[in-house]
Parts: structure tokens; sequence; C-alpha cells
């Protein structure tokens, strides 16, 4: 069985686009130019965030905005849409909300 | 189709919502008369949903993206790229709230406000959901949002895909998956056979529409994909993400419950129109008896309660993208009409001929393809209704119950459904069904949940310098 952490999302085409660096949770990972935060995350992991209710992973759920489930942080600690915000070479994204001081 | 105009065109300042084919019929329309509406949209290119075009850089052709409707796509992006330069078109905005004849607006480059003197709303529509157990799961994604993946990024949503609920974007997202490669484990419908056969006549009206779905099931079957109808979703199951849906086989035979193992799930049951901003601006809405929601009150051509707000295309009950073109022009030619131009009179009669054409094929596929209707009575109570907050099935029963109420907004307050930050876009037309169900009371009778602004949550960091508003800002994220 594939590992809970094994990637949610699988690239079936548009595979030949040049490759971008972004950084997830600190982690480097490489993404693929045009794509969404959403799929540069989900071809890395399964989990895109926690809920603040129950705590359970979310990972997205309409693509297009109008759900809201989709919210990550970056590093300037605001908070975006993934399936909504295009990769830009050198983005640190995080999973997790930043620690208000 | 340049009838000199009646009025000052300076005086006239429309703006459409939305540049999907309604929205993009509409403001060519506009421009052919001689006006240059501002023409709105959340996307970073036009086509909308339907013919939503990858990021620069995508290679892949028309065909591959759009199957039979790729002509009716390319069109629609050409028209929408040479309509770009003569019109104030406004990408990447999100129109947050909408008061009197002002739009507040929210872009990449900060907050805005816009005032019109015509609005046009072709908002568009998202997948109509009822939640089953395991939805929340990550791996289960609406049926657009599987086709999104696939159209906008070139990803199937898993390896083992299974595509179920009911419509006719089913067989369509489970051919361009298989088509593009993807594993489609099997593909459930909840409509019985029967009910898509009783729609024949009714869909040939529109053979085009027939066909194409005949012909994605027949290469479906053709190519060894498993299609069930009559079934009922049970349950997604895994721990933190979807390992396989369990799955009820009830047509005919004797319940049966059966197991596929899967990694995704993409399902919803047809579509819901998107009618906040037109709540907004205080239209009256009625219900529909086919969308089983409300939906703005509108004339044959688009005018609502409001003399200077029109609704077009699947924003303003569904109808499918061809019936939405037609739709955006007649709503354009209604602005033009009480504008004191003078359209012409040929096209106008063209448009109410094309469209009651496509309403009758419409009506077919929504007798072919209904919502279950024992969904209300079949929810078990620890169901998370609302994927915002988790408000559960038997949170909801319990206020009518207890509290006597039966009215959305009032379960609302006293719940939290709908008050999340998809403001019941997800959970809404749900809730409706199970506060009816256990009220023991029709559907139309609990109403609908009133629009609160903002219609979707502002970047962090921008809502400080929004323009006066006269309204709240809070919801959406409490």
């Amino acid at each position: 069985m594939m590992p809970d952490s094994a990637p949610l999302l699988c690239r079936i085409a548009e595979q030949q686009r040049p490759s971008c660096e972004f950084f997830l949770d600190g982690r480097r990972c490489i993404a693929l130019v045009g794509d969404t935060l959403l799929t540069a995350v989900l071809t890395q992991q399964a989990v895109l965030r926690h809920t603040e209710f129950g705590g359970g992973p979310r990972a997205g759920f309409c693509l297009m905005g109008a759900c809201q489930d989709c919210w990550i942080w970056l590093q300037d600690g605001s908070r975006v849409r993934a399936c909504s915000t295009l990769i830009q070479p050198g983005m640190a994204v995080s999973t997790t909300a930043p620690v208000m001081p | 189709m340049n009838t000199p105009p009646l009025v000052a065109p300076g005086a006239v300042r429309p703006v459409i919502v939305g540049a999907g084919p309604a929205g993009l019929a509409a403001a060519q329309t506009l421009l052919a008369h001689g006006l240059r509406p501002v023409l709105i949209d959340e996307a970073l290119k036009s086509g909308g949903q339907i013919y939503r075009r990858a990021p620069d850089g995508m290679q892949r052709s028309a065909k591959a993206l759009y199957g039979f409707d790729h002509r009716r796509a390319q069109e629609a992006h050409q028209l929408g790229d040479r309509l770009a330069d003569q019109l104030d078109y406004r990408p990447q905005t999100l129109v947050w709230n909408a008061e009197g004849q002002t739009l507040f607006l929210q872009s990449p480059d900060g907050l805005d406000s816009l005032s019109f003197s015509h609005l046009i709303l072709a908002t568009g529509a998202t997948d109509r959901i009822l939640p089953f157990p395991g939805w929340l799961l990550p791996g289960v994604f609406t049926l657009g949002g599987a086709q999104v993946a696939l159209k906008y990024q070139g990803c199937a949503i898993g390896r083992e895909v299974v595509l179920a609920g009911t419509g006719p974007l089913l067989y369509l997202v489970a051919w361009q998956y298989a088509k593009a490669g993807a594993r489609v484990a099997a593909v459930l419908d909840t409509s019985r056979r029967f009910n898509q056969m009783r729609a024949l006549p009714g869909l040939a009206s529109n053979p085009g529409l027939l066909a194409k779905g005949l012909w994605y099931a027949a290469w479906l079957r053709a190519h060894g994909i498993a299609l069930h109808a009559g079934v009922r979703l049970v349950k997604a199951q895994g721990e933190s993400r979807v390992r396989s849906l369990l799955w009820e086989a009830r047509a005919g035979d004797p319940l049966t419950l059966r197991e596929t193992a899967c990694d995704a799930v993409g399902f919803a049951y047809g579509l819901r129109s998107e009618t906040q901003l037109a709540g907004l601006l205080g239209c009256t809405f009625q219900f529909d008896a086919r969308a089983r929601a409300w939906l703005p009150v509108r004339d044959a051509v688009g005018r609502t309660s409001r003399a200077d707000v029109f609704v077009a295309g699947d924003g303003a009950g569904i109808e499918g993208a061809d019936a939405a073109g037609i739709r955006g022009e007649q709503a354009a030619l209604a602005v033009l009409a009480d504008a004191g131009f003078a359209p012409n009179l040929r096209t106008i009669k063209r448009c109410a001929n094309q469209r009651q054409h496509l309403a009758r094929a419409r009506r077919a596929l929504d007798h072919a393809f209904p919502l279950p209707q024992e969904w209300a009575a079949q929810a078990e109570d620890s169901l998370v209704v609302c994927r915002c907050e988790e408000i559960t099935v038997g949170k909801i029963r319990q206020a009518v119950r207890e509290g006597g109420v039966r009215e959305m907004n009032r379960i609302k307050a006293l719940t939290r459904v709908g008050m999340g930050r998809c403001q019941g876009r997800m959970c809404g037309l749900a809730a409706a069904e199970l506060v009816a169900f256990a009220a023991g009371a029709d559907i139309r009778e609990v109403g609908y949940l009133r629009s609160q602004p903002p219609v979707k949550p502002l970047t962090v960091g921008l809502v400080g310098s929004a323009p006066a508003s006269n309204q709240e800002m809070e919801t959406a994220d409490g």
C-alpha cells in the first residue's frame, strides 16, 4: 500500500515545462512553471493544511476558488488560496499558520 | 448591428462580472453597439470554468483539453483575447461586495471600487455537493475540481480514480481522465438508467448533447471502464487519505455493498448557480423547483427585480455553456434597449428561438440526472455537512427538533452552518435538504442563506485599506 505521505496528485501531461525550486515547510522541492501552489504541494505530499476545528488533514476540494479549503501560508505570513495562486521560483510556503507574536 | 444610440454612450457605464461564455457574449454585444464595458473576472485568463485555459507554457491541444467542445472553447478564447484590448478588462479581480451601484473589488493591485449604470452578473456555477462519510479526506475532490486538475494543471487527482455522483459532467470527466491516461477505477452514477432512458425524447431536441453523453459512456465501456448506475455512495475509507470507496448497488438486484480500491474520488450532483452578488444587491429571489434552490427572479432576457441589474448564464440558472452565450447576448441587448439604444430586432428574435431550443434539452438532462431523493433521510448524524467549520448533520437536526427552527438563516445563526469561509457554497443546499426533511417541510419553506460580504475572504493585510463600506467586514473568518 502506498504510504500516507506519498503525493496525492499525479502528473500525466504537460511535464516538459521548465522546473522551478520552492520551499515547502522549509524543505527544498521542485515544481514546474505554471503549477498552482496546490499542484506544487500535492505532487510532493498528500496534505495542504490541518483544520483548526477537528485537526484533520485537508488537501483542497473544488480547485476553482469557491470552497476556500486550500488556504496555505507564505513566508511573510500572508494567507493564499493554493488552487488559485501560481508558484513563483524560490517561494516559501507553509502548511501551518504562522505563530502570531 | 451598429444602430446609432439614442443616448450619449458616456452616460452608460455597463459592468459585466464573469468572463465565461455568458460574460464574453455580453461584452461582445455591448462593444458592437459602441459601448465599452468593464469586464471583471477572478481568473487569470478569460473562458470561465468550462473553457478554463491552462497557464502559459502548457502545450496540449484544445482537442485534448476540451473534447467535442474544442472548437467552441477556441472560439471563446479567441473572442476573449480579441475583446481584451477593446474593453476595460480586469482579470484576477474579485468582486467581494456590492451595494447600491457600487462594486468593491480586490485585485493583485489592492482594493478598489467601481460604479455601474448597468450590471450584468455572469458569475457561473460550482459543483452541487451532497456530502457522504469520508468526503473530508485528502483525495476527495469535486468533479469540477478533478477536471480543473487535468485541464489546468495536467494532473490526475490520483493514481486510481473513482468518479461519482451524477450529471453530464460525470461522463465527460471520466472520458477526459481515461483519454489522458489516468486510471479510472469506476464511474458510479447515483441516477438510474431508467431516468436516463425516460429523458431520451427530450434530449432528441438537441442531438449533440445526447450524442456526446452516449458517446462518452460507450467509449468508457469499450475501454473496459466499469460504469454503474443507480448506486449510493456509502463511505470514502482511509485514515489520512482515501484508500477505497464503499458503495451500494441498488438498481434491480438486491442491495449489495461493494468496495472499490482507489486513492482519489471526484464527485458532484450537477451544478449550482453562484448568486451571492445578486443577493447583496437586493435582487428578489424565487424558489426554482428544477434547481431545488432560490434564484434571482428574472424575465426572459435576464432583467432582475432591479432595473439596473441583469443576470446571465449558469449563475442565473443552470443551462450549460451554449445557452449561457445566448443568455449573455440577451442580457446585453436588454441593457442596450433599457439604456435607449435600438438593438437589432432580428438578433433579439434569434436569441429567443435558440434559447428555447436549448432549454428543452436542459430539462431533459435534469430528468436524466436527478438529485438522490433519499439523501436527507439516510444521512447519519455524525456526517459533517459544513467542511469549513465541521458542522454535523446531527447538529442541524437538533436545531430543527429542539429549537423548532426551520428557516435557513436562523439555522445558520444557531449552528454556524453556512457561516464559514465558503459562505455556504459547498454546504448550503445540503443543509436546506436536511432542514426541510427534519422539519417535514417542503424545501421551499426553509428559504435560503442570505449573502454576506465579503463573498470570498480577502487576502489578509489588505482588509484595513478597504474603501468605505457601510457593511460589516466580519463573517468569512469570524
